[in-house]
């Protein structure tokens, strides 16, 4: 992860002025590599998710949110919406 | 001119998740409250153009999103791995983001490229459309498709679900599946 990050980090600095020519993967293609640079199978791996994992993962994320939303929000926020709706 | 009453509270009901979306998005609280006031202070000092009866949520996202994207670009460029570095702010203040529960899922979460994290939030918890959430990124719906399977396929990677099962508490279990994966 940390080689693969540097490793493009670098090259979209090269290729800033001319960004139509990279060799940059594609950011929107799915990948052919896992994270540790061992090649991932030739079928699309999202194909493979179930329902059932895509659901988990759903159930996981929104339960991780709730809890933010959950916390309320700082006093100092809402105050600097209700003053500045109040201004001139 | 002081604001309509109603947009006022239009916006004071979306900053509950405008704050959650940016916890989730860069794992750090004291950081993420400073992205939320930035965000209140620019729409509202632009609330002109901001339409009546067009979705407020949406467009408070945008310019809290805008904002992440313009700091995080920043942040590139002084620190080597962005993404790394994003991980281990989670890892030293998990009192600050959740329960500990939650801490593989985060952890989990905060692997994945910042362009699928904020498409799979946008969708998965925020509760947008694919539309929405294209429009709140500045893509293509079908882009914003890919970017959420691709997030959903490698999180069940990382969190080694090949089926619901995988899903218990058993660590161990999943620490042996994850290991045995080729």
């Amino acid at each position: 992860m940390g080689e693969r990050g540097k490793n493009e980090d670098m090259k979209s600095r090269r290729t800033s002025v001319e960004p139509m020519q990279t060799d940059k993967p594609d950011p929107d293609k799915p990948e052919t590599h896992d994270s540790m640079g061992r090649p991932m199978s030739p079928h699309k791996p999202e194909a493979r998710l179930g329902r059932e994992v895509q659901a988990r993962i759903g159930q996981q994320l929104r339960a991780l949110y709730d809890e933010f939303v959950n916390q309320g929000v700082p006093q100092h926020i809402n105050d600097l919406v209700r003053r500045l709706s109040e201004q001139d | 001119m002081k604001l309509d009453p109603k947009i006022r509270d239009q916006v004071l009901g979306t900053v509950p998740s405008l704050r959650a979306f940016a916890i989730s998005l860069c794992g750090n609280i004291d950081r993420a409250d400073d992205l939320v006031q930035e965000t209140l202070l620019r729409a509202l000092s632009h609330i002109d153009s901001f339409e009546p009866g067009t979705n407020m949520p949406a467009w408070l996202f945008t310019i809290l999103r805008n904002l992440f994207r313009s700091e995080y670009r920043k942040r590139r460029r002084e620190v080597e791995d962005a993404d790394g570095h994003y991980a281990e702010t989670l890892k030293s203040h998990p009192e600050q983001t959740g329960r500990v529960e939650f801490e593989e899922f985060r952890t989990a979460l905060a692997k994945l490229p910042t362009d699928q994290r904020e498409a799979l939030i946008l969708v998965g918890a925020s509760g947008f459309s694919y539309e929405d959430a294209a429009a709140i990124c500045g893509c293509a719906v079908g882009t914003i498709k890919s970017r959420v399977n691709r997030a959903r396929t490698r999180l069940a990677h990382l969190l080694a679900i090949d089926s619901v099962d995988d899903f218990g508490p058993d660590r161990a279990t999943r620490a042996v599946l994850a290991g045995g994966r080729n």
